[in-house]
């Protein structure tokens, strides 16, 4: 793709030309239309050029960078703690997690353990997040598909889960929540307890959401059958997270590799058969309530002790590199580091789940409709600020 | 008999009337789904302007008539102004021939709820919805642009394809009452089954019915069928390209047709004005317009009532909706009255 673009983005030619170039797309009954990057329904700034013939799609192509901002260039000039607040911008619907993975990468890096009870905050925290995360995948999905209430619906219960961020460390989007090697904040007091008025209220709210669209017929047909992926697919575009188990790989690092406290808690893995859309959103859904199982167990079981390792002030990791990940909500979060034992890093690539799901596009629509192309988009559950970086 | 002059300024009184009444409702029915579905979704809908946000309305049509009326450059200019204009015309046209109540007498002078009387209502009410598809086909067309063109083409043929199972549905009722003319159809409703049920067409005709009101969702491009103007994927369809006035008219448009269609609605189906009339004579003589009002509404309400609780159609489910499963059920429906009909005649 990119020795077709041009700088001039007025120039730009797009791969998809016109079979017959010297026809109109009125003779040729192909046309090409240009989605984004102001569409209401490309989840920020994705632009896609897609193909028609008429209505059914004959091929995509995405443009992205819109929402770049050089993350990657600007952690080579910031130290390792001047960093962590970087990535909280990548994708910010789930700062925590990718908090929690970039600390966790450079924990590994300089032989640091975080304490059991910082593990557990962070547990705690990640899998909340984790929800809202979903919640706002479900609103927008479902208001692109054409139901409006559930976005008003999840949006009033996250207010809840951005309620406890703000009480545990002031911010509701863009946390920061961890440092490297624990937790600035110790909880507050009644944490404990918010956590669990939380857990028993989302469950009937999920309810809710399913009783508006899981047996909705029209939800039901315009889903099922919808950007239908297989295992193998996934697989050979390095596509993870509910995309992936949706497709019947039963694949999630919280298992596979446990990090943080996830090898203490008991939960299920939800997978899918058809990788459908309509797959994609039972797993989501059911992650949600898996999520809640995890929560309830680490907050009840939740240790005493320090939420700090001893990290030196300066952080100067010896010469060497690391990569690690995590499962994000959205799929397997890396980062990988390179440190030349000075202390900023002397490469940060980060692999985001957004941008390696959203290869997937292209063979996920072709021969579908355009509003395939909208559900396919927002099943694929991508942050644009996570693609671009 | 009434002479020429009075018989025009009669005609012109009630033309003024019933415009002004329509256009309000057109307003406030969008004030009522914003309320409505604000309410359905946890929010409250417009509270600023007004109590209750009663008066904004009022401040989105100055809004609409202070904004710059901009005119993209590549638009075919001749059809890209006449459309808006032809999909508010037609909207507001089927008004004329739809009764509100029986007749009344002000002055001395006896007169009907209705603007022009004729013997082939319904049939002038289809006929100028239909024309209303051209407002939406032009516009498309003549923005020059494929989001239009896409939204027109959706627009055309579904509009054109839910048609014929509206039309079809509508002939049961016809087959029953023996009459294209609104009133004689109203008027043939009074009365009861068996002393407790009001005759009602709803209750011979249930499946017309229903088949009337999605293909009247259709018609009007509401949720389900909203693929038209189906925001997150076409951005807004055939009126992607206006501003100002000329989308105030579109949308203008819709609400009225959302409003002729609960007016056919009652009329044909749920007896029109028909309901209990009591009290002093002035009272008996505004009941029956109070009774077709409510009737209205109700309709209005379940149209914003399906908004909040469905996601949209495909476009090709809905065409298969219309063509493999209303069509073939409007025939069986329309065959099994005019047997039902014969055999007992």
């Amino acid at each position: 793709m990119g020795d077709q673009i041009t700088k001039d983005p007025a120039s730009f030619i797009s791969h998809l030309e016109l079979d017959q170039p010297d026809k109109t797309f009125l003779d040729s009954n192909e046309l090409i239309i240009n989605m984004g990057p102001q569409h209401p329904a490309t989840h920020g700034v994705l632009r896609v050029i897609l193909k028609l013939d008429g209505e059914k799609v004959l091929g995509t192509e995405c443009v992205i960078g819109y929402l770049h901002r050089g993350v990657e260039k600007i952690a080579e000039h910031r130290t390792y703690t001047m960093f962590n607040p970087y990535v909280d911008r990548m994708d910010y619907v789930a700062a925590v997690s990718n908090g929690l993975g970039y600390c966790e990468a450079v924990e590994k890096l300089m032989n640091v353990q975080a304490p059991p009870r910082a593990n557990y905050i962070r547990v705690i925290l990640t899998e909340l997040n984790r929800l809202a995360s979903h919640q706002l995948w479900l609103g927008t999905h479902a208001l692109d598909i054409g139901a409006m209430t559930p976005l008003f619906y999840t949006f009033r219960d996250r207010e809840e889960i951005l309620k406890i961020f703000e009480k545990y460390c002031g911010a509701r989007l863009t946390t920061h929540a961890f440092r490297i090697g624990g937790c600035l904040y110790e909880t507050y007091d009644g944490f404990e307890q918010d956590v669990k008025k939380f857990i028993d209220f989302l469950p009937p709210k999920i309810d809710e959401y399913e009783e508006l669209l899981t047996t909705n017929r029209i939800w039901v047909e315009r889903t099922k059958g919808v950007g239908k992926i297989t295992a193998a697919d996934c697989v050979a575009l390095g596509v993870t997270g509910p995309v992936l188990r949706a497709s019947g790989v039963k694949w999630d690092l919280r298992k596979a590799q446990p990090y943080a406290a996830y090898s203490e808690f008991d939960f299920d893995i939800p997978i899918g058969q058809s990788g459908d859309t309509y797959d994609r959103y039972l797993v989501r859904m059911e992650e949600m309530r898996q999520s809640l199982r995890i929560i309830r167990q680490a907050v009840e079981r939740i240790p005493e002790g320090p939420i700090m390792a001893k990290v030196p002030k300066v952080i100067k990791p010896a010469v060497g590199e690391i990569y690690h990940s995590i499962e994000a909500p959205k799929g397997e979060l890396g980062y990988f580091i390179v440190s030349d034992g000075s202390t900023q890093p002397y490469r940060i690539r980060v692999r985001p789940p957004s941008f390696v799901n959203l290869q997937a596009l292209d063979l996920m629509v072709r021969g579908q409709l355009v509003a395939d192309v909208i559900a396919v988009i927002g099943t694929l559950d991508i942050v644009l600020g996570e693609v671009d970086r | 008999m009434l002479s020429i002059e009075s018989f025009v300024a009669i005609s012109l009184i009630k033309t003024v009337i019933a415009l002004f009444v329509l256009l309000t409702a057109v307003a406030y029915t969008v004030w009522l789904e914003r309320k409505v579905v604000g309410h359905m979704q946890n929010r409250w809908g417009p509270t600023r302007v007004g109590p209750f946000g009663l008066l904004q309305p009022l401040a989105d049509g100055v809004k609409f008539m202070f904004k710059e009326d901009l005119i993209p450059p590549h638009v075919y200019k001749p059809l890209y102004m006449a459309a808006p204009m032809l999909a508010v015309v037609f909207a507001l046209t089927s008004i004329a021939v739809i009764p509100v109540g029986n007749s009344i007498s002000i002055g001395g002078i006896q007169t009907s709820l209705q603007i022009a009387d004729v013997n082939i209502g319904l049939l002038i009410i289809l006929g100028v919805t239909s024309l209303g598809v051209y407002g939406v086909a032009l516009a498309g067309w003549s923005s020059n642009s494929k989001y239009s063109l896409l939204g027109g083409l959706r627009a055309s043929a579904q509009m054109v394809s839910y048609e014929i199972a509206l039309g079809l549905s509508l002939v049961g009722v016809l087959i029953l009452s023996g009459s294209l003319s609104l009133r004689e159809i109203v008027d043939a409703q009074s009365g009861t089954y068996w002393g407790v049920l009001p005759r009602w067409n709803i209750f011979p005709q249930f499946i017309a019915f229903f088949i009337y009101l999605m293909a009247a969702y259709a018609e009007t491009n509401r949720i389900p069928f909203d693929l038209p103007e189906a925001e997150t994927e076409l951005v807004a369809g055939y009126h992607t390209e206006y501003s100002a006035m000329k989308f105030a008219m579109f949308f203008m448009a819709e609400y009225a047709n959302m409003i002729t269609v609960a007016c056919v609605a009652s009329l044909l189906f749920l007896g029109g004005w028909h309901g209990p009339r009591f009290g002093p004579p002035l009272l008996q003589a505004i009941l029956p317009v109070f009774w077709f009002a409510l009737r209205i509404f109700g309709f209005l309400f379940v149209y914003i009532w399906i908004r909040g609780t469905l996601p949209r159609f495909r476009y090709d489910q809905l065409m298969a909706f219309g063509w493999k499963f209303l069509l073939p059920l409007a025939i069986a429906n329309l065959v099994v009255t005019a047997l039902v009909v014969a055999i007992q005649s």
